[in-house]
C-alpha cells in the first residue's frame, strides 16, 4: 500500500487545482470581513502600475520604516553568520582537542 | 484493511473496557468549553461569532490529550512494538489507530455540538448535514496528522510538549477553514456554496495529509 | 571549506553592496512611494525562505527514505535558514505594509499560512534540540509537512482574494525595477548558497567530533 512517487505529485496537483475548481463559485463574504486598505488603485495588485496618477497621501513618513527594514535585513544576517562562526570555532576547538589528546595516547 | 479493522477492534475492545481514555476526553473537552463560557459570557450574551472558534479550539484541546493518552497507553504496556513486528503492513497500522481517534473526537463532538450550541446561543444544528461534513472532514485531518506525530513521539523525550508544537502548526489549515466553515453555518443567510468550498478544502487537506503520513508512517517507525 | 567558498562570498558580498546604489536608481512605485523598496529585499527573503522549506522537505525525504547523514545534515541547515529568511520576511513585510495597508497585519492567506510555515521551521529546530534519540527522523517527518506549505503560500494570493498583491506582479515590473529586483534576488540566491554550505561545513564538524568522542571511548 505504497503510494508511489508519481502517484503523490498527480495527487498533489489534484489537490491544488481543487481550490481553483471551487473558488469559481466565489467566496465573497471572506473579501467583506478583511480590513479596508488604503485607498489605492486595485489593478495594484494585478500588475505593476508606473509612475502616473496619485499625489502621495497624507501619512506616516516612509523613511524611518525603510531604514528599520533595511537594517534588520542586515543585522539579522550578520547576527546568523557571528552564530554561526561562533558555533563552528567552538567545535574546531575541540575536535583538535581531542584529536591531540588521541595522538598522545597513541604515542604512550 | 482487515489488519486496520482488527487494530480498530482491539483498541475499542480495549478502550470499552475501563472507557478511561474517553472519560477523561469528554470531561477535558467539556471543562474547555466551560472555561471560554466563564470567561466570555457576560451577563448572557456571548460574544458574537465565539461558538465556532471555541468549537474547533476545544476539539483540538481534546484531540491533543486523547492522542497523547492513546500512545502514552501503546507505550506503557509495550505494545506498539508489538504491533510493529506483528507481520502486518504499517500503513495498516496507522489507518487502525486513526480510525480509533477519530471515533474517539466524533464521540467528543457529539457532546460538545449541543453544549457549545447551548453556552453561547449559537444555531449550530441548525444545517446538520453540512455540519457534519464539516466536522468530519476536519476531524480527519487533524487526527490524520496528529496520529502520525503522536506515534512518532512515542519514543522521543519531552514527548508531551513536543505534541502540540508539532501539531499545531501543521494543522492551522484544518482549523481555520474549520472555523471558517462553522461560523458561515452560523450566519442568518447561509452561503452554501462558500460552506462548500470549505469543505471541498478540508477534503482536500484530508487527502494531502493521509497520503503523506501513510508514506512515510514505514520510516518514521523503524528505528 | 570547498574551493568554490571564499570567491563566492566575494562575488556575495560585493553585489550586497552594489545592491542599493542600484535599488536607489530604480523608479518609485506610485503609491507607497519610498517605502514599497522593501519590496527589493522583502520578495527575495520570501523566496528564500519557501526555498529553504522546499530544500529541507527534500533532504528530510531523502534521509528518511534512504538514510543518508548528510541529507539530515541538509535538511537541519535548511530548517535554520527557513527560520533567517522567514524571519526577515515576517519583519520587512508588516514594515512595508503599516505605510502600503495601514495596517501591520492582516490575517489574510498568504501571511497566515506563511506565519505557519515559519513556526514549522521552528518546531524543526525544536525537535531537533530537545527531542533527545531519533529526533532527527521526527523533524524530517515534520519537514515534510512543511514542505506541503510552500507551494501552497506561494500560489495562494493568485486563487484567493487578499490583500497581499499577486505573483502577477513581477513579470510585469518596468526594466529598472525589474534589474533592481533580480540583482537582489541573485544575491539572496548566492547567500543562501554560501549559508547553507557553511552551515552544512558545522554540522560535518560536529558529526566528526561525535566520531571522535566514540573513538576515545574504544
Amino acid at each position: 500500500m505504497r503510494p508511489s512517487l508519481t502517484g503523490i505529485c498527480v495527487l498533489f496537483l489534484l489537490v491544488v487545482s481543487m481550490p481553483v475548481a471551487c473558488s469559481a463559485n466565489a467566496p465573497s463574504r471572506s473579501a467583506a470581513q478583511q480590513p479596508q486598505p488604503q485607498p489605492a488603485p486595485p489593478s495594484a495588485t494585478d500588475e505593476f502600475v508606473p509612475i502616473s496618477q496619485l499625489p502621495a497621501q497624507d501619512q506616516l513618513p516612509a523613511a524611518p520604516l525603510l531604514v528599520t527594514a533595511y537594517a534588520f535585513v542586515w543585522v539579522a544576517l550578520m547576527g546568523y553568520l557571528v552564530s554561526v562562526g561562533r558555533r563552528l570555532t567552538k567545535v574546531q576547538r575541540e575536535v583538535e582537542r581531542l584529536e591531540s589528546d588521541i595522538a598522545k595516547g597513541d604515542r604512550t | 484493511m482487515r489488519i486496520a479493522w482488527l487494530v480498530l477492534k482491539k483498541d475499542l475492545t480495549v478502550e470499552v473496557r475501563s472507557l478511561e481514555i474517553a472519560y477523561t476526553t469528554l470531561f477535558f473537552a467539556i471543562s474547555c468549553v466551560l472555561f471560554f463560557a466563564f470567561a466570555l459570557v457576560k451577563e448572557g450574551k456571548a460574544p458574537e461569532d465565539g461558538a465556532a472558534g471555541i468549537l474547533w479550539i476545544a476539539i483540538a484541546f481534546a484531540g491533543t490529550l486523547a492522542l497523547g493518552r492513546t500512545f502514552e497507553r501503546e507505550r506503557q504496556s509495550e505494545t506498539l512494538r508489538a504491533l510493529l513486528m506483528a507481520p502486518a503492513d504499517r500503513p495498516a497500522i496507522y489507518v487502525g489507530k486513526l480510525l480509533g481517534i477519530i471515533a474517539l473526537l466524533i464521540a467528543a463532538e457529539i457532546v460538545l455540538v449541543p453544549l457549545v450550541a447551548f453556552l453561547f446561543q449559537a444555531p449550530l444544528l441548525s444545517h446538520p448535514f453540512w455540519l457534519a461534513a464539516v466536522l468530519i472532514s476536519g476531524t480527519i485531518g487533524f487526527a490524520a496528522v496528529g496520529t502520525l506525530f503522536s506515534a512518532m513521539l512515542v519514543r522521543a523525550r519531552s514527548r508531551d510538549v513536543l505534541l502540540p508544537v508539532l501539531l499545531y502548526p501543521i494543522t492551522v489549515p484544518v482549523i481555520i477553514a474549520g472555523v471558517r466553515a462553522t461560523a458561515e453555518l452560523l450566519q442568518p443567510d447561509v452561503e452554501l456554496a462558500l460552506v462548500r468550498f470549505w469543505v471541498m478544502l478540508l477534503l482536500a487537506l484530508d487527502v494531502v495529509f493521509v497520503t503523506l503520513a501513510l508514506w512515510t508512517f514505514e520510516p518514521l517507525m523503524t528505528d | 571549506m570547498p574551493k568554490w567558498f571564499m570567491p563566492l562570498a566575494g562575488l556575495t558580498a560585493v553585489m550586497f553592496a552594489a545592491a542599493p546604489f542600484i535599488i536607489a536608481r530604480a523608479d518609485y512605485e506610485s503609491t507607497m512611494g519610498l517605502v514599497q523598496k522593501i519590496f527589493y529585499y522583502h520578495m527575495p527573503s520570501a523566496s528564500m525562505f519557501l526555498l529553504s522549506a522546499v530544500v529541507c522537505g527534500i533532504a528530510s525525504a531523502r534521509f528518511l527514505f534512504r538514510g543518508s547523514p548528510r541529507q539530515d545534515r541538509v535538511a537541519y541547515a535548511a530548517a535554520e535558514l527557513a527560520v533567517l529568511f522567514g524571519a526577515i520576511t515576517l519583519v520587512t513585510g508588516p514594515l512595508w505594509a503599516r505605510k502600503a495597508w495601514g495596517v501591520w497585519w492582516t490575517w489574510d492567506v498568504r501571511l497566515t499560512s506563511s506565519l505557519m510555515g515559519w513556526m514549522v521551521a521552528w518546531a524543526y529546530l525544536l525537535v531537533r534540540k530537545y527531542g533527545g534519540p531519533g529526533s532527527d527522523k521526527l523533524a524530517a517527518g515534520l519537514a515534510l509537512f512543511g514542505m506541503a506549505n510552500a507551494p501552497f503560500v506561494y500560489i495562494s494570493v493568485n486563487y484567493w482574494r487578499t490583500i497581499h498583491p499577486k505573483t502577477s506582479v513581477v513579470p510585469t515590473l518596468p526594466a529598472d525595477m525589474g534589474t533592481a529586483l533580480w540583482f537582489s534576488f541573485v544575491s539572496f540566491l548566492l547567500l543562501f548558497t554560501l549559508l547553507l554550505r557553511l552551515r552544512v561545513h558545522l554540522e560535518e564538524q560536529r558529526a566528526k567530533l561525535d566520531t571522535l568522542y566514540l573513538a576515545m571511548d574504544e
